[in-house]
């Protein structure tokens, strides 16, 4: 295996594909950014299947795989497609899915039509075409990779130029509208570079599943980052490394088609991104619920001893808890270890007390509490047997600044509607 | 007209009137990209059965098809709901996934197959299916593709009819249907269910990509006609027929792949109904201005 890698790498055929699939996967994780934010992923994918019509009048023309013909080709059809998907949609009943479904495996259809039409040509080269549907990257010719590599220049010039405009219209439409963007001819650069980008990559990726090029690295981007020129960086960073990868997955047995192999790798990044991805990750959003929900756990303990306090008993055992508040005895016993550990309960035998710092917070939740029904009674009309239950959410919530405001408002009152002490620290 | 002939055009029939029956509702709830996404995704399910059983043995594929048709759903539902991927992408990177990994499956195990191979996964073969002939007690009784799609058949007829009440509220109104107490739910997974059991099965004869054709083009061109459900399900049906019948003389008058024809001739059919429709609005504003 590593030795297979190690010549993969050094062999110099390899190391031109490895070129052409790099360049490949960055432009389409650069262009597949834009289509991602604009929710038109599914596009890319019907226009990926209609340029199998376009590849094939392409090579009927030249007789052989000119890579300018077959590309001049795709970017007619690939136009075409977009633009009647965009017909059906805005002029007829039908939705914008069923649209893109039904033009998508119309083209594709005629395409395979063409094909098994020049297959009987007798074309000497007609093997190669077959090559388009699910891709083979060692196929690719120096000349292939030059015209990739110029194309790909212009598709980075025009991003760099338009940024702002792509920005605008990708984030918000009515607000590109209403200061001047000609968004029809921005929409319209979109799909071209999407075409563009189609039509370089269906060499190594084949046209059924280039749209996941060009979905996938956008996708996984959006998880690391907020700002666009970062993710637009980062899509094509992956990109390119699912393209390498999956050309080095490929050559694990001869004769395979690099398509699927580099969807696999592209599945992979995706995948790990969504599980482990800081803040938006799967584990993340996991681990910041489970301390969410200790947090509450422990500040309804606290709140629940300095009620019992209140009403005279100063050490509470565990059926105290039980009888005010239905709670997961496991959790309870856990949190309340919890308490104890950082020092706000003191534990003797089972029976728990506040201490001195336990009831400064204690109070703090209390205050929070009784500070806010006393707002939503006095500055929301709220009648007083509709008010407990926010107050339990909103508890958890309100941050100190929050607090000193409410205080303020409500001139540092001394009961709540309920009659109780506001206890201050 | 040989007998050849009469059992490859019955078969793709059988074909494209389930897909048009069941594109009908896929129409109209918008959710045509699902089922694009679980006939795409299907296709590991397909191969492990065909590994498993090595041969097309329906019931192997049944339950490779279902395993799969459900995980999709799953899968684009986890990626959409819990880890807040929106959903057109959510749908795009399941199934070509899925798909990558069904030909990958291909390509590593089936060494010079002719049964399954990389091409048949896209367009299928109908016009060898007539090889495979059924013959009991010297009498023929059908293709085994014909008699595989067959109770597919049967089963997506009984179910728009016995389903139809609960299919056309889901159709037109979700909402309305669940505030009736209709469980939701399970005519929803029943019915995707029941789209990837017939895209499996028609899986040999037309392939993956082209019966997203026939679930779609049938149903949408019918829409564009008429208004209420039932005279769309029987014009969809009468699309569909006339295109397989086109389709099937076409391709061989030009000697092209027979699936991908009946998919181009349906295709045209939307075109001229699509004109004939422009042309109507532009004759009667034409009336309405003089």
């Amino acid at each position: 295996m590593i030795e297979r890698i190690i010549y993969f790498f050094s062999d110099p055929i390899a190391q031109k594909v490895i070129l052409g699939v790099a360049i490949i996967g960055a432009i389409s994780g650069v262009v597949g950014t834009f289509s991602f934010l604009r929710k038109k992923t599914l596009i890319a994918d019907a226009i990926s299947h209609s340029v199998l019509p376009g590849v094939c009048i392409g090579f009927i023309f030249a007789g052989t795989k000119d890579p300018i013909l077959l590309m001049i080709g795709s970017l007619v059809i690939g136009w075409f497609s977009v633009w009647i998907i965009d017909y059906i949609s805005s002029t007829t009943k039908l939705s914008e899915d069923t649209s893109i479904a039904l033009v998508s495996t119309l083209f594709f259809a005629i395409g395979s039509v063409l094909l098994s039409f020049i297959s009987k040509s007798g074309n000497a080269e007609q093997s190669g075409l077959k090559n388009f549907l699910f891709g083979k990257a060692a196929t690719m010719t120096a000349f292939d990779i030059q015209v990739f590599a110029i194309v790909s220049i212009g598709i980075l010039l025009i991003v760099i130029v338009f940024f702002k405009p792509f920005q605008i219209v990708c984030f918000n439409l009515e607000f590109a509208r209403s200061i001047g963007v000609k968004v029809r001819r921005i929409e319209f650069l979109l799909s071209t570079l999407t075409v563009l980008t189609v039509a370089i990559g269906i060499q190594a990726v084949g046209v059924v599943l280039m749209s996941a090029l060009l979905i996938a690295p956008a996708a996984s981007a959006r998880y690391w980052t907020n700002k666009l020129p970062i993710m637009v960086f980062i899509a094509a960073i992956f990109g390119m490394l699912s393209g390498v990868m999956g050309v080095m997955f490929s050559t694990i047995k001869d004769n395979m088609p690099t398509g699927p192999w580099i969807v696999f790798a592209l599945f992979l990044f995706t995948l790990l991104t969504l599980l482990f991805a800081p803040k938006k990750g799967w584990f993340s959003i996991r681990k910041r619920n489970k301390l969410n929900s200790r947090k509450i756990a422990e500040e309804n303990i606290l709140k629940i001893i300095y009620h019992l306090k209140e009403e005279g008993n100063s050490t509470i055992s565990f059926g105290n808890f039980l009888e005010k508040r239905t709670m997961d005895t496991i959790l309870l016993e856990k949190t309340l270890n919890y308490l104890v550990d950082i020092g706000f309960l003191k534990d003797s035998k089972k029976l728990f007390t506040l201490t001195e710092n336990g009831e400064l917070e204690a109070a703090r939740i209390v205050r929070s509490h009784r500070l806010w029904e006393l707002y939503l009674t006095k500055r929301m009309n709220f009648k007083d047997d509709h008010i407990h239950g926010t107050a339990e959410t909103i508890e958890h919530l309100i941050t100190p600044e929050i607090e000193k405001e409410l205080l303020k408002e409500l001139d540092f009152p001394t009961s709540d509607p309920h009659n109780k002490e506001i206890p201050y620290a | 007209m040989g007998i050849n002939d009469l059992l490859t055009l019955i078969t793709a029939l059988l074909i494209a009137w389930s897909c048009s029956l069941l594109g009908c509702f896929l129409v109209l709830r918008k959710a045509v990209m699902v089922g694009d996404a679980i006939s795409h995704s299907v296709l590991p399910g397909i191969v492990i059965a065909y590994l498993v059983s090595s041969n097309f043995n329906s019931v192997f594929m049944l339950i490779g098809a279902a395993f799969f048709g459900v995980f999709t759903t799953v899968i684009i539902d986890f990626f959409h709901k819990k880890l807040k991927l929106q959903e057109d992408a959510s749908i795009g990177i399941t199934f070509t996934w899925l798909f990558a990994l069904g030909v990958i499956l291909i390509a590593l195990f089936t060494d010079g197959n002719a049964d399954l191979d990389q091409d048949c996964v896209l367009f299928g073969e109908l016009g060898t299916t007539f090889l495979d002939k059924v013959i009991y007690n010297g009498r023929l009784f059908g293709t085994r593709s014909m008699l595989m799609i067959l109770p597919v058949f049967i089963l997506v007829v009984l179910f728009v009819v016995v389903g139809f009440k609960g299919l056309q509220i889901l159709s037109f109104h979700e909402e309305f249907a669940k505030s009736k107490g209709i469980n939701v739910n399970f005519w929803h997974y029943s019915f995707m269910a029941l789209v990837s059991i017939t895209t499996v099965m028609s899986f040999e004869s037309v392939g993956a990509v082209l019966v997203v054709g026939l679930l779609v083009i049938p149903p949408a061109t019918s829409y564009l006609l008429v208004e209420r459900l039932i005279p769309m399900l029987w014009l969809s049906c009468l699309v569909s027929t006339i295109s397989s019948l086109l389709g099937y003389f076409a391709s061989i008058y030009f000697d092209v792949s027979i699936s991908s024809m009946i998919v181009v001739t349906s295709g045209a059919i939307f075109i001229l109904v699509i004109i004939y429709t422009k042309l109507k609005i532009a004759f009667r504003k034409k009336i309405v201005n003089l």
